[in-house]
């Protein structure tokens, strides 16, 4: 029994390095093609993202209202206007929600299908997902954004550096966020079943990224706390602070790369509990 | 009362399903109470930064958070999964439904009743008491009595609200998510005083749809405060009777949508 193991063959032994890129584009193209032909559902989902843009924004510039010095927790109306809009459409391209792939795939046991192709499962399913993430942001950023700019005076970036930092802290943002819903959907491998840590994820991650309110809203002790100890600012509130410059150039630059720090170690834990998951996994079905 | 025992065996067999696997089963538990909370907490978190929010203390708007809380609860407990329907009338599995000799709502709500959901319900109503303790409400029967009906017309409402927008799907496969809109976005609307929201966006929400009785008017006339936005104080009472209207429309359209149901052929 000791010999078996689950490490996985190089693709092409003679190009390995090619033969992996093209396989891992092929796959981002899946993904890309899998998302774009579920039509119906994007425009339900960008609809009610406008919903959810009307409503979060309206109580926010509210508040701002009624603050000292009508900014809170450093923002300006404009500011807030623009966390809310851009963070509708993003909150799509991280796709906080809605991944359950893998754990009903553990649960009905066809993961063995997985397992047995010649690339990991960590890196195959990041592939589509970053597929996923480069449809989303083609056709889900676009429609709420819009929308505010028509009804809401909205920021735009005055530095030059802010739209690249922005890019790259998107990026970074997908790739945490699917390292998360990996490892929340890897629980299935002990549990059998994950619905119970994915409702529990469904409901930290939107608070703890900043999706209901501002995560600078809270005290300030409780908002470092959060950025240093887990990944979850890292999956929305960044990236939206970095495009609307809440704060200084440093600053800015310095949360890309906690963000950065963050999406590599919850990926690499992926990886690791991954391998951990296949040296007991007793697969279901029959 | 044999449709009685077969409703009885439906659910029986989801509650066994359901704590087949304990772990998952108590950590959904506890998140769906939490989940109730969040939306308490974050009402606390913006209330941080300003005194007041479209005219209203923390304390009024809790009360309206309150009976949001409750009553969405309710609706979420007992009606809720009815948005599962969407994949029903995908996989075809609404056939084995619809063949039954029982009606296809109750047997749908009760196909999958969500226990889950069960302490949202206690956070709810304890939303609604902390709210009640911390405004000083001068009690006379007529705002008991609203205190009894806003909270359960509200659940009414919230279940109407619940059926129309799944039943979308008979005619839009994947409409689960433009549902939600109206389902959470109703709750979150309504969680808040409406004089925080663009004048028409609040006027189609509040007066159009009908969401500015479930628990801005009711709350007004609890605290005994004049609208703002110039309803009289009679309108507070209103609620029994918007729910009875989304009610009726949910009904027709829910029948409407079973009629248009073509299985889907495979």
């Amino acid at each position: 029994m000791n010999a078996i193991g689950a490490s996985v063959p190089p693709i092409s032994p003679r190009r390995p390095v090619s033969a992996s890129i093209a396989t891992f584009c092929a796959l981002i193209g899946s993904g890309f093609r899998r998302y774009a032909t579920y039509r119906q559902a994007t425009v339900a989902g960008t609809f009610t993202n406008i919903v959810f843009g009307f409503l979060r924004c309206y109580v926010l510039l509210a508040v701002a209202a009624g603050a000292a010095g009508n900014a809170p927790g450093g923002y300006d109306a404009r500011q807030l206007a623009t966390f809310v809009w851009v963070g509708q459409g993003l909150l799509n391209v991280v796709g906080l929600w809605g991944w359950v792939d893998l754990a009903d795939r553990i649960r009905t046991g066809d993961i063995v299908a997985d397992l047995v192709r010649p690339i990991s499962p960590v890196t195959a399913y990041l592939a589509a997902d970053l597929g996923r993430a480069a449809h989303a942001m083609l056709t889900r950023v676009g429609p709420p954004l819009l929308v505010g700019a028509l009804f809401f005076p909205l920021a735009t970036p005055t530095r030059w550096q802010t739209v690249p930092l922005f890019a790259v802290s998107v990026v970074l943002a997908v790739i945490g966020a699917f390292a998360c819903r990996y490892l929340v959907n890897a629980t299935a491998y002990w549990l059998d079943d994950a619905r119970g840590p994915l409702v529990f994820w469904t409901l930290g991650s939107g608070v703890l990224a900043g999706l209901y309110f501002p995560l600078r809203l809270l005290p300030d002790w409780l908002a470092v706390t959060l950025w240093v100890a887990t990944p979850l600012p890292g999956l929305l509130q960044t990236p939206l602070d970095v495009l609307i410059e809440r704060d200084g150039p440093a600053l800015q630059a310095g949360l890309v790369g906690l963000q950065a720090v963050w999406a590599v170690v919850m990926l690499a834990l992926a990886h690791w509990v991954q391998r951990r998951a296949e040296r007991r996994l007793v697969v279901q079905g029959g | 009362m044999g449709e009685l025992r077969a409703y009885a065996a439906l659910f029986g067999g989801r509650l066994r399903s359901a704590t087949a696997y304990r772990t998952s089963f108590a950590v959904e538990l506890l998140t769906n109470a939490a989940g109730t909370l969040v939306d308490v907490v974050s009402v606390f978190v913006l209330y941080r930064a300003a005194a007041y929010v479209g005219g209203f203390t923390l304390d009024e708007a809790l009360l309206m958070t309150g009976i949001t809380a409750f009553a969405f609860v309710l609706a979420d407990l007992t009606v809720g999964n009815i948005d599962q329907l969407e994949t029903y009338v995908r996989t075809g599995r609404l056939d084995a439904v619809l063949v039954r000799p029982l009606a296809v709502l109750p047997q749908l709500v009760l196909a999958d009743l969500p226990l889950r959901k069960l302490m949202r319900l206690a956070v709810g109503l304890s939303v609604l008491a902390l709210a009640l303790a911390r405004n000083d409400v001068d009690w006379t029967w007529a705002r008991v009595l609203l205190l009894v009906t806003a909270p359960i017309s509200g659940a009414v409402f919230f279940g109407a609200i619940f059926v129309l927008s799944a039943a979308s799907a008979f005619w839009w496969v994947d409409s689960g998510k433009l549902g939600h809109g109206f389902t959470y976005g109703g709750r979150d609307f309504t969680s808040y005083p409406i004089t925080v929201y663009g004048s028409w966006f609040r006027t189609l929400f509040a007066y159009g749809l009908g969401f500015g009785f479930v628990s801005y008017q009711p709350a007004l006339t609890l605290l005994g405060r004049a609208d703002p936005l110039g309803l009289p104080g009679w309108t507070g009472f209103l609620s029994p009777l918007v729910a009875l209207v989304a009610v009726a429309i949910a009904a027709v359209v829910w029948r409407l949508g079973v009629r248009h149901y073509r299985s889907t052929g495979s």
